[in-house]
Order: C-alpha cells, then sequence, then structure tokens
C-alpha cells in the first residue's frame, strides 16, 4: 500500500546551526504520527518543510506517491500542495485573520479551492463547522469574540476546508485550557477516524501525543533519536532523552529530583549518536 | 463588494470613530467643516477674493467685509473660504502620492525582505537626507513655480516615512501565523501580502498618512509664503499671509491672524485625528 | 498546627464594568513548611489571589474580606509597611522569567540592586550574597553568571536566577505563578525540583498556581481548585485526585490525558470558562456542569462545606448543592 506520507532524509540548516538532520518518516493512510520534542528540537522546522513554509536543504517529501516540488510556480501547483497537507498552528489568538468572521474565511478558502456556487459554498461552510462543533452563530462572529478553544476549532476547520490528505497540528492545543484541550483532542481523533486524514502531530506533551497518535518520532537536537509505536515507546524507552522527556511527565508520586541525573545521562551522549 | 456590505462598513466605521473622547470627535468635526468648505467654496463667498477693490483696503471687519479686507482690497473672508480649496488640495496630493508609493515601496521590501529590503531601505535612507521643503524648492527652480512641482517633489519627500513605517509593520507580521496560514492554504504570496496583510495595517497607515497631511500643509503653506507655490491672484492661506506683511506693519494684521489660525487649525486637527488613528490601530 | 503565613479570609475583589466578582469569597491558608498548589483555568482568579497577598490589586477595584501574610493585613498597610513585608516575608516567582527582567541590565545587578537599596549594603557585600543565593538555586559558575546579560541565558536559567532574587530576602513565604508553563517540560521538572529542595531546606509556605492538576498532584500538600473567582474545592492532594467530589474537579482530572492505565476517551467539561462579563447568580459552574438541576444549581450559591467533621479549614471541602447525589469516580480511574 502506498504511503500517505513519506518523508526522506529531510535536513535544514540556519547558517551553522543544524535545525533539522536525517528525519525519516512514513505514515500510513489514516494514521497518526507525534513529532515529540523540547525547543530546539526541530520539531516545528519540520512541520514548516511539510506544509512549504519552509525549504529543505534536502531531503524528499511525498503525498500518496507523489513528490512535492520543494517550491511552487504557478496557481495549480499551490493548489495541490495545499490540498496534501494542511496545518493548525500553537497560537489561535494570532492564526486567524482579526478581520474576517470565521464564516468568511471558510468562504474564501473554499473560493481559491474551485467552489464557484455561492450557495453551495455557503452549505459547504456550515457543513465543515458542524464537523468541528461550530454552528452559525460562530460562523458570523469575528476570531476576537469567541473563545480560544472555538477559534482552534474554527483554525481546524478551514484546514479540513481543503480536504487535505494530511493535516500537521503544530502543538495545536497547548495554549488552550485543561477542560478546552480535551474537547479538541477529542475531536482531532473524530475527524481522523471519520475523514480518513493522516496526522501529524508536533508536541512536548507525552499524554497528549499517546492519546492522539499511533507512533511517536522523538527529535532530539534536529535529530530523530527514537521513533516506535507509542505502547512500547512508553513502556521502554530507549533513548536518555526518550527517558527524560517520560521522567519530566507529573503524576502522583513522582520525583522531579531523578531529572538531573537523566540530564547528566543526556549531556554524555554526543550529540545525535544512538546508545547502543 | 455590495453596496449593502459598503453601507455596513461604513456604519461600523462611523461607530467607532465615535469612541475616541471628546477631542478626537471635536478635530474630526472641525476636519469636516474644513472639507466641506473647501468643496462649496464658490458657492459661500460673499465676494470674489480675486477682486480687490483699492477704494477700501485695510479695512477692518463690516457688515460688507466680515473680517476686513488686505491691502489689495480683497475680502478676506472669502479668500479664506476659497483659499480652502488650494490649501487642501496640495496636501492631498502629496498624500495620495506618497501613501500609495509608500505603501507599494514597503510592503515589496518588508514582504521580500533579505538583500532587496537592505538596498531598498539604504536608498530610503538616502531620501530621508533631504529636507522636504529644499527638495520642493529646487523643484520649482527647475520646473517652475506653482503647486503641480511642489506637490510631486514633497511626495518624494514623504515618500521615505510612509514606506518605512510599512516595512517595519510588514515584516512584523508577516511573522503572524495567519499568513502563513494564507500561504499554506494555497493562496499566492502577492494576494497574500496585498489582500491579507495589508488590511490588517491599513489602520496605522492610514493614522502615518494623516498625520503627513497635516506636515504637508504646513509646508506648503510655507512654500506659497515663500511665494514659490501657489500665485496669485489664485487664493491661498500661505500666500494669503505672504501679502498681508503690509498690512501687518501698517498695524492692521486681521488678513493675516485669519489665515495663519487656518493653518494652525487645520493642521492640529489632522495631528490629532492621525495620532488617535494610530493608536487605536496598535490596540 | 503551625501558624499561617498567609490567610486569605473571605476575600471579595470587584473591579468596575464586570457582571461578576473577579474573586468572590476567597478563603485559603498556607501554613510554614507546606506546598499548596492552586489550580484554576483562565480567568479563575488564581493569580489575582496571588498578587492580593503582595497587596497588589488591579486598579479601581473594590474589596471585601481580609488578606495576612504572617498576622499582618496587607491591604490595610501603608506603602512603607507594604515594602518591608516584601522586601522580609513574601516574594513571588511570575510565569515568564524574561519579561521579568531588564534586557540591558546584568544578571549581578538584578540580583544586587535590591539589597543594596533596601538594605544599604555595599556593592562587595551584595555580590556576595547573590553568589551565595546562585549557587542556592544551582547555576553553574555563579561569580561568571552576574557579568553575564539575561538573553545570554536560558528560559529555564533565567527562572533559577529570578527564584534566587526572590530568595533574596529570606522570604517565609514564596508565590509561584504558573513558574514552569514558559518552559520546556524537562526544565520543568528541574525548576519544580529545586523549589521543593529550596521549600524543605527553608522550611518555606510555598504556593503554586498552576492550571495543570497533575503538576498540582505530584508536588503539592493541599490543593485548592478555583472556578469563576470561587473555591469550589479544597482537600489534600491525595484526597483531591483520589476522591475528588466536585463536578468541575472531576471533569479537570477527566480532561487530562494519562500516560498509563487501557486507553479510554477524555470525558471533557463541555463548554468553556466563563468571563468576567458573564454573570452567575447560582453555581458559576451550573452551565457547564452535568449534575446541574434547574430551579436549583443556577439559583443557589453553593457554600464551600467541609465534608468531614472536625475540618478546621484544612480538610476536605467542596462547594456543590447536590454533592450527595454525584458519586465520585472509583480510585482505579486514577492510577
Amino acid at each position: 500500500m502506498t504511503p500517505l506520507l513519506e518523508v526522506t532524509g529531510l535536513r535544514k540548516a540556519y547558517g551553522p546551526t543544524l535545525a533539522v538532520d536525517g528525519v525519516s518518516f512514513s505514515l500510513p493512510p489514516g494514521g497518526a504520527l507525534g513529532l515529540v520534542g523540547e525547543s530546539g528540537s526541530g520539531k516545528t522546522t519540520t512541520a514548516r518543510m511539510l506544509v512549504g513554509l519552509e525549504r529543505p536543504d534536502s531531503g524528499s517529501i511525498s503525498v500518496l506517491g507523489r513528490p512535492l516540488a520543494p517550491a511552487v510556480h504557478g496557481r495549480a501547483a499551490r493548489l495541490a500542495r495545499a490540498k496534501a497537507v494542511q496545518m493548525v498552528y500553537q497560537d489561535p489568538y494570532l492564526s486567524l485573520d482579526a478581520r474576517l468572521t470565521i464564516g468568511e474565511t471558510l468562504d474564501g478558502v473554499l473560493r481559491l479551492h474551485g467552489h464557484h456556487d455561492r450557495s453551495a459554498r455557503a452549505a459547504r461552510v456550515r457543513e465543515v463547522l458542524a464537523q468541528v462543533g461550530l454552528g452559525d452563530r460562530e460562523a458570523a462572529a469575528h476570531p476576537r469574540r469567541l473563545s480560544g478553544g472555538q477559534r482552534q476549532r474554527a483554525a481546524i476547520a478551514r484546514a479540513l476546508a481543503v480536504e487535505p490528505a494530511v493535516l500537521v497540528l503544530d502543538e495545536a492545543v497547548s495554549a488552550l485550557d485543561v477542560s478546552v484541550q480535551a474537547q479538541v483532542l477529542n475531536l482531532l481523533t473524530d475527524v481522523r477516524r471519520e475523514a480518513g486524514i493522516g496526522l501529524v502531530f508536533v508536541s512536548h506533551d507525552l499524554a497528549v501525543v499517546r492519546y492522539v497518535c499511533d507512533e511517536a518520532l522523538v527529535l532530539w537536537q534536529g535529530r530523530p533519536v527514537e521513533h516506535r509505536p507509542l505502547p512500547e515507546l512508553l513502556a521502554g524507552p530507549e533513548h536518555p532523552y526518550t527517558r527524560l522527556l517520560l521522567a519530566s511527565v507529573p503524576h502522583p508520586g513522582w520525583d522531579p529530583g531523578g531529572i538531573a541525573r537523566r540530564r547528566r545521562a543526556l549531556s554524555e551522549l554526543v550529540p545525535g549518536e544512538r546508545p547502543d | 463588494m455590495s453596496t449593502a456590505t459598503v453601507r455596513v462598513g461604513v456604519g461600523r466605521m462611523v461607530r467607532r470613530l465615535g469612541g475616541h473622547g471628546w477631542l478626537f470627535r471635536v478635530c474630526l468635526g472641525v476636519l469636516v467643516v474644513f472639507v466641506a468648505v473647501a468643496l462649496l467654496a464658490p458657492w459661500l463667498a460673499p465676494q470674489d477674493p480675486t477682486v480687490g477693490d483699492f477704494a477700501d483696503t485695510m479695512a477692518g471687519p463690516s457688515a460688507q467685509h466680515w473680517l476686513g479686507t488686505d491691502q489689495g482690497g480683497h475680502d478676506t473672508f472669502s479668500a479664506l473660504l476659497e483659499g480652502a480649496r488650494t490649501s487642501l488640495l496640495g496636501p492631498l496630493g502629496v498624500v495620495a502620492f506618497s501613501s500609495v508609493g509608500g505603501i507599494a515601496v514597503g510592503l515589496f521590501s518588508g514582504w521580500r525582505g533579505g538583500r532587496v529590503d537592505a538596498v531598498i531601505s539604504r536608498v530610503l535612507d538616502v531620501l530621508f537626507a533631504f529636507p522636504s521643503l529644499l527638495l520642493a524648492i529646487l523643484a520649482v527652480a527647475l520646473f517652475g513655480k506653482g503647486l503641480g512641482a511642489p506637490v510631486l517633489a514633497m511626495a518624494v519627500a514623504y515618500l521615505p516615512y510612509t514606506a518605512r513605517l510599512v516595512r517595519g509593520l510588514t515584516a512584523q507580521e508577516k511573522t503572524r501565523p495567519y499568513i502563513a496560514a494564507y500561504l499554506v492554504q494555497g493562496h499566492a504570496p502577492a494576494y497574500v501580502a496585498v489582500r491579507g496583510l495589508l488590511p490588517n495595517i491599513a489602520a496605522t497607515v492610514l493614522a502615518q498618512s494623516t498625520v503627513n497631511f497635516g506636515y504637508a500643509l504646513l509646508d506648503l503653506a510655507a512654500l506659497s509664503f515663500l511665494g514659490l507655490g501657489v500665485q496669485p491672484p489664485t487664493p491661498d492661506w500661505g500666500a494669503m499671509i505672504n501679502r498681508a506683511q503690509s498690512a501687518v506693519l501698517a498695524g492692521q494684521p486681521l488678513s493675516a491672524v485669519v489665515p495663519v489660525m487656518a493653518v494652525v487649525v487645520a493642521v492640529l486637527a489632522f495631528n490629532v485625528v492621525g495620532e488617535r488613528l494610530g493608536e487605536r490601530g496598535t490596540r | 498546627m503551625n501558624a499561617s503565613l498567609l490567610e486569605v479570609d473571605g476575600l471579595t475583589v470587584e473591579l468596575p464594568g464586570t457582571a461578576r466578582p473577579v474573586l468572590d469569597a476567597v478563603t485559603l491558608r498556607v501554613a510554614a513548611g507546606e506546598v499548596v498548589g492552586l489550580v484554576g483555568e483562565s480567568g479563575s482568579g488564581k493569580s489575582v489571589t496571588a498578587r492580593a497577598a503582595l497587596g497588589l490589586l488591579p486598579p479601581g477595584a473594590r474589596r471585601a474580606g481580609r488578606v495576612l501574610v504572617g498576622g499582618e493585613d496587607v491591604l490595610g498597610a501603608g506603602q512603607g509597611r507594604l515594602r518591608a513585608l516584601r522586601a522580609a516575608e513574601v516574594s513571588m516567582v511570575f510565569q515568564d522569567p524574561r519579561a521579568g527582567i531588564n534586557p540591558v541590565r546584568r544578571i549581578g545587578d538584578f540580583l544586587t540592586e535590591p539589597l543594596r537599596l533596601t538594605r544599604r549594603w555595599n556593592r562587595r557585600r551584595a555580590e556576595e550574597r547573590a553568589v551565595e543565593l546562585l549557587a542556592a538555586v544551582g547555576l553553574p559558575e555563579p561569580e561568571r553568571q552576574l557579568r553575564r546579560y539575561p538573553h545570554q541565558l536560558s528560559g529555564g536559567m533565567l527562572q533559577r536566577v529570578m527564584i534566587a532574587g526572590a530568595l533574596a530576602g529570606e522570604p517565609r513565604l514564596l508565590l509561584c505563578d504558573e513558574p514552569t508553563t514558559a518552559l520546556d517540560v524537562s526544565t520543568q521538572a528541574e525548576i519544580l525540583a529545586l523549589l521543593g529542595r529550596l521549600q524543605r531546606e527553608r522550611g518555606l509556605g510555598l504556593l503554586l498556581i498552576t492550571h495543570d492538576v497533575e503538576l498540582a498532584a505530584a508536588t503539592c500538600d493541599r490543593v485548592y481548585v478555583m472556578y469563576a473567582g470561587r473555591i469550589v474545592e479544597r482537600a489534600t492532594a491525595a484526597e483531591l485526585f483520589g476522591r475528588p467530589r466536585h463536578p468541575y474537579t472531576i471533569g479537570l482530572l477527566g480532561s487530562t490525558p494519562p500516560l498509563t492505565g487501557p486507553p479510554a476517551r477524555l470525558r471533557p467539561v463541555p463548554g468553556t470558562p466563563i468571563g468576567l462579563d458573564e454573570a452567575a447568580p447560582g453555581c458559576a459552574f451550573a452551565v457547564r456542569c452535568a449534575f446541574a438541576q434547574a430551579g436549583r444549581c443556577d439559583q443557589e450559591v453553593p457554600a464551600l462545606l467541609p465534608l468531614v467533621d472536625g475540618a478546621d479549614g484544612a480538610g476536605h471541602a467542596a462547594a456543590c448543592v447536590r454533592l450527595a447525589e454525584i458519586p465520585s469516580p472509583a480510585e482505579e480511574v486514577r492510577p
């Protein structure tokens, strides 16, 4: 079976700083992969390369067997690229155009993607918003009138309106209140099941990644250090960095004092080298 | 855009403009009055200000001449009304040209970034070095007196201010995720810059243009005062002040005081309105 | 029982132009040597509560109730007394360390200036103390750090500096307002380990304000849960997370995905936290609550009632009129 998304040897450097190096993974149709790491791990740069906001120095990205060109020229290429991968951003307060209502934003996306009939567009806007649990009242509202959770739903609807093969979520729930975060997480698992969209879920939070994804790719200093199905990864983390991340999750009876020891174990590693 | 949405837009704008405190509202009212006067001047002016009555020079206020006459016997009140036309039209030209040019240059420079941006920024720095009035005088020397040459020269001199502002705002706004979202949706970069980004920084740019309007008015009045701008008999506030010099020396300052007041009030009103609009834009 | 370092007693804070009070009869206490969690979402009033302990209220606020720090009423205290309290009794660590430090001054200036100004120490003595403090918060080569600028330090190191600054006056009470929210997860763990060690070594009273229920469960002795300006539940950490009683607490715990145990669908609280412009005549949580009863929950303001007899302000208590009818989730739900 052709994988939905196939990424091989992604590499990106900013001057002397290597942001991402040697990231490869593949995503089966309807699969969900967590890109896990902290700041400086290269997870956001990887996400931005997937949607074409950054151009990789080397490596390739294919969606349904078709490689994505590193740079797009022309309308058809742009729209094809948009249909391949869409993205939801971390900050729901900055990721929507403040001047437009949610309905207008979605309408603009549909118009761009060849829905020319006005009433059909309106019906589709309603349908996509219903999919994320928003109604006519939210469609008529400007983003500033909505709560963080509603905005993030709107941002997900905007991405879904393009009907992408893959949806990249860059820390998409970390700015939300705990109770609202759970709503959005459930929404994402529903979208994945119902629409059959592949998810690339970028996060630092292993518990959230476990809830949404099947497997996780742990990034450290721009390099992949561990890529396994989540139950295995959580049960027996191999790389010291994965162990450090796992030990950092608070739980009853937690001993944060053990963290320093794990970090020392990590600092003894040459960056990027796998312990064997 | 349909007429309905335009009407809704205007209504919303009027409501927003209302919420700025009394000073803003007074100044906005002053500007509306000035523009109305400029538009209706030929019908409002009781006399033809280009025709002087040499039998009645440097007169004080009277029923026939509400604000008296100057040393040429021209009716000051009528000159004030008709002078509003040229005195506001000139700055309008300056602001229109400098804003359109400044937005184009600034948006392009800020959006492209990198080396293109660096080169454009240096060119703007060089332009900054020329005082606008000097540039205007140079233009007059080359192309002759009148309104056209100084307005064009001043538009060039004012362009860097708008361009630098737009460049900075664009570079900052461009990093916002909603811009990334537009691009990821498949919109062309030029479309995103003009239709997505520009409207979101428009309020601040409009504020700068309003402030520029006041300064351009001042500069053009100075030029007219020096006798390099609008030529008699066309009425103009700056030219009026120039012609009233002998009247001031003769102890009849009214024909000078009136246009000075007009310039001061107009510049002040434009500054206040522009600044408040800018505060709203950055909020 | 230890004397209270912080006693907030029926504190109500109202702002003009809002539909509901920012704080509504908040009562809580922190004793010496105890780590107390204050958990809530945005708009719950948890940060306002902490600032009130420093004598800071939002401008234009009307208040009722008392805030005692070391037995002294800070809301009635004069500026001079307040400064003295803040210098010696109570200190605060904020969420974003970069926002709390002047980026063009050195770390050394940040740490020594308050000592030189409030205690009239000379430069030498203040610097010696700053080195001591930096060593206490675990920064390597403290002498060298004094000469560095904030941008040369990582977020985690800078938060250590902020903690060192908070400890400069040897306070007995430390308020931490989301001290690790802006930091990476592994850095968060290190900062909490540090706060825990300092708290034990110095017998501090520590109030940890957080939106993260799991974090509070893992690090606190007792926890208060706030919603829309009111304390809705109070219990020891073990009690609260083993046998939560208020529907909101139950909802919060059901909203957090667990790291272990069988994968089960989350049961989130519907709706969003209510804003300051929304009035709630009865229980503020009623509109989101699965157990809400029309005619009762939307009209009656529930009091924070002790669940166990003999509690004197420290036992398990919850503010819900339907407590008796609400089943607490079985303990195996929280591994």
